[in-house]
């Protein structure tokens, strides 16, 4: 059953990484990208890293992939003029490509796991816990730094987009709610007695 | 039915789990998809009754058949499919609404052991699937080709991404209380001899509060319903839909919302729990507890529609990123501080 699951994953991943090159609509591609995203949170679900399945999801497919897909729509991109340069750079295309294919190669040829691992596997530090819960224990006590540091980079990211994007024009004017609530009937209403037939 | 027969019935369930699990996923499919007709109509005759007027009456006794009808009516439409749309992705985006929006379902309890899928990281796979909500959304307003779906997909999307952020943290405030991302024992860490006060709506009730109004938000209800803002963008992203994928559209819609009634419960209502846990209540099996407690949030979603005007964008835009998000950041790091300070305190369980 187990192995079913994961040719059905495996195969559906790896097809939707190569539709998400070959398809002529970026917009499909970035559809089948989130196809792959979601392959990949299965292979994670049936390797029993459940927490990392639902992370994978919420975070890339929720959230990542969102603001992809907003960029690819609203971004009127010409077709013609993108294929126009293929052949031109095809060989460095593919010089890069091989490139990153022989490393990677390297490394899977040279890969092995660490060798307390198997050992570690056998004899979890804390027996009995949900492998949710196991993490967070790990995360928060002895890589509790580690985690800060990247959180705080991930802040200091998002305010220097915000400080890159955020403009604020003297001439646009803008809604100020305290300002709104401020009001009052006093202050705004005034009522006249205005005389027959004098006007105010 | 004698013992010998259920023993047989149960040994051969155990026999095939598969089985099992398919048996106990159309049951609940079913019961939901009936509970949904009435929520639709309920929904209609509440609004009406709200503005004095009869509502749906004629289809069946006071109106109790106008759900099916109307589907056996869009059933037999023609689907119309605009030329200019991009076949597959339109057709494609009413069903992944409506999958996700049912699938959320099997990992609810709605009575004590009673979830299709009792799984450990319950509550986050429900906030999985609604984050791919937006999915449906999208490639829907995309799909059809034509500016009024486009802009409003693109409306909807971003308030539903804004909106999951506050429901994110206000899941994150409930779980500190709870302890587990399971569903069921969360609902188990309510179940305190205080009855009705131990639930988490009074321990954590700004949160429950901000529950609920996201709830709005993230289901497209009025007053947040931008998607479908009729005097602004026709009918939102769904203008181009008709007969089958506009149903399709329909029930996810009607089926996120029943959604969030039943996480509002599991959350902070005591899921199936009775309110006083003394004898006339204890004998209500807790399915009809969980059912009266999903339809009481679900009128109170039925009467915000019926008189809150709807909101402007900004101001939406305004209440999740600048008055929600503050206050359920805040609200984080509170409870954290009281659950590691004060353990015995009203936070802990």
């Amino acid at each position: 059953m187990q192995a079913v699951f994961f040719y059905l994953f495996a195969t559906s991943m790896i097809a939707s990484a190569g539709v998400v090159i070959f398809a002529r609509n970026p917009v499909h591609s970035v559809l089948f990208l989130i196809l792959a995203f979601c392959n990949g949170a299965g292979l994670f679900l049936l390797a029993g890293a459940e927490f990392l399945a639902m992370i994978l999801i919420v975070v890339y497919v929720g959230a990542v992939a969102v603001l992809f897909l907003f960029v690819v729509m609203m971004l009127d991109v010409d077709f013609a003029q993108l294929k126009q340069g293929f052949i031109k750079y095809l060989p460095i295309g593919v010089a890069v490509g091989v490139v990153v294919l022989a490393e990677l190669g390297m490394v899977a040829i040279g890969w092995s796991s660490a060798p307390s691992a198997p050992d570690a596997v056998a004899n979890p530090i804390i027996p009995q816990m949900s492998n949710t819960a196991a993490l967070g224990q790990i995360l928060y006590t002895k890589y509790v730094i580690f985690f800060q540091a990247s959180a705080l980079v991930l802040l200091t990211a998002m305010i220097g987009a915000i400080v890159l994007t955020l403009h604020h024009k003297p001439s646009v004017k803008r809604q100020k709610i305290a300002e709104q609530n401020a009001r009052t009937r006093e202050n705004v209403i005034e009522i006249k007695k205005v005389p027959f037939r004098t006007g105010v | 039915m004698s013992d010998g027969w259920t023993s047989a019935i149960s040994d051969f369930f155990i026999a095939y789990p598969l089985l099992l699990a398919t048996v106990k996923s159309v049951l609940l499919a079913v019961a939901l998809l009936i509970y949904v007709a009435y929520v639709i109509l309920a929904d209609r005759k509440i609004w009406a009754a709200v503005q004095l007027r009869r509502g749906p009456n004629v289809v069946g006794p006071w109106g109790l058949l106008q759900s099916f009808a109307d589907f056996i009516k869009f059933a037999l439409k023609e689907p119309v499919i605009p030329d200019v749309a991009n076949k597959g992705v339109f057709l494609f985006a009413p069903f992944i609404m409506a999958t996700l929006s049912i699938a959320a379902w099997a990992v609810i309890p709605v009575a004590d052991g009673w979830a299709v899928a009792d799984i450990n990281v319950g509550i986050l796979y429900i906030f999985a699937l609604s984050s791919l909500g937006v999915y449906g959304v999208i490639m829907g307003g995309w799909a059809s080709n034509s500016k009024y779906p486009f802009l409003s997909a693109l409306r909807s999307a971003a308030q539903m991404v804004s909106y999951e952020v506050s429901i994110g943290f206000v899941i994150i405030t409930v779980l500190l209380c709870a302890g587990s991302l399971n569903l069921t024992d969360i609902v188990a860490a309510q179940d305190t001899s205080f009855g009705m006060a131990g639930w988490y709506w009074l321990r954590l009730f700004p949160m429950f509060v901000i529950f609920f109004i996201s709830a709005l938000a993230e289901t497209n209800r009025p007053p947040f319903d931008l998607v479908e803002a009729e005097s602004e963008l026709v009918a939102g992203f769904m203008i181009e839909y008709s007969a089958t994928p506009y149903v399709l559209f329909m029930l996810a819609e009607y089926v996120a919302i029943v959604t969030m009634c039943a996480l509002l419960t599991i959350l902070f209502f005591g899921g199936w729990l009775p309110p006083v846990d003394v004898a006339p209540f204890t004998y209500v099996p807790g399915v009809i507890w969980f059912t009266l407690k999903v339809s009481f949030f679900f009128f109170f979603f039925a009467m915000v529609k019926a008189f809150v005007p709807r909101y402007r964008y900004d101001q939406l835009m305004r209440l999740g990123w600048k008055i929600f998000l503050p206050i359920s950041l805040a609200m984080v790091i509170l409870v954290a501080a009281v659950l590691q300070f004060w353990p015995a305190g009203p936070a802990g369980s």
